[in-house]
């Protein structure tokens, strides 16, 4: 199957794009990132705030089963062009991974088809290859704990 | 936030380790056959080796009276794909959003 979803990280780039083509009107693709209620659904986040606007801000939460705050973001919007394009900040509270500048740009392909371009710009390309890696870096260290939990058994 | 114990990108970083894995990949060797292609310190390259070890980058194997590190072709193309898991997330998503956006429609 091919990917839907691609990533262009280039070497000692402190940027990357990611691209992705939706079987949705480019309306409810645009959508799905303004209105709080479908975002807390596909980002799995609460939406603390979210204001759609030139100078508006945003504020992202996500808890963990036991109601701990796990994730914290927040940003600013730039711009809020409707069915165009989104500038916007983010930044993770509490992690050592700077500020972001995300530059969402949405675009009409079919009358039923639309695709999504998020140019993302990161502090240094030390970061974006930190961010990058987090996913992987979580998903050996799960490996790991799970062999340490299977080995704690053995005893 | 995290703290890995053995940082796989870290191993990587470095210009000797990267020189090591190069000259392992053609071929397993000892840790003096290793040593010999470099012009730094013993004690310096075994410590290298040792953290390439414990990176699961390299893996040893006695033979005889000696040990031979190998490349570990499947840790190494882990490195490789590094992005897919990152990639793999967003995909996730935008999965979701396209479900959720097509039931939202059909509301």
């Amino acid at each position: 199957m091919e990917l839907k979803t691609k990533i262009n990280a280039e070497d000692g780039k402190q940027n990357l794009v990611i691209t992705r083509e939706f079987d949705l009107p480019l309306e409810l693709l645009f959508k799905a990132f303004t209105v709080p209620e479908i975002i807390e659904q596909w980002m799995g986040t609460k939406v603390l705030k979210l204001e759609s606007k030139k100078h508006g801000s945003w504020q992202f939460e996500t808890s963990d089963a036991k109601g701990n705050v796990v994730f914290k973001a927040n940003g600013t919007i730039h711009e809020f062009s409707p069915n165009r394009k989104i500038t916007r900040t983010f930044e993770m509270e509490n992690a050592p991974f700077g500020v972001q500048l995300e530059l969402l740009e949405f675009e009409k392909l079919t009358d039923d088809t639309s695709m999504i371009n998020m140019h993302i710009i990161y502090e240094s390309g030390a970061l974006r290859d930190q961010m990058l890696k987090l996913p992987f870096a979580q998903g050996i260290n799960m490996a790991h704990n799970r062999l340490e939990d299977i080995a704690k058994k053995l005893k | 936030m995290m703290n890995l114990r053995r940082d796989v990108f870290q191993a990587i970083a470095d210009p000797t380790r990267r020189a090591i894995l190069l000259l392992v990949a053609t071929q397993a060797m000892t840790a003096g056959a290793i040593a010999s292609n470099f012009d730094t310190a013993r004690p310096t390259v075994s410590k290298h080796l040792q953290i390439l070890t414990e990176c699961e980058l390299l893996k040893q194997e006695q033979s005889g009276r000696e040990i031979h590190y190998h490349i570990n072709a499947k840790k190494m193309k882990e490195v490789a794909e590094f992005i897919e898991p990152f990639r793999k997330i967003w995909d996730d998503r935008f999965n979701l959003l396209e479900t959720v956006m097509k039931n939202y429609k059909s509301k």
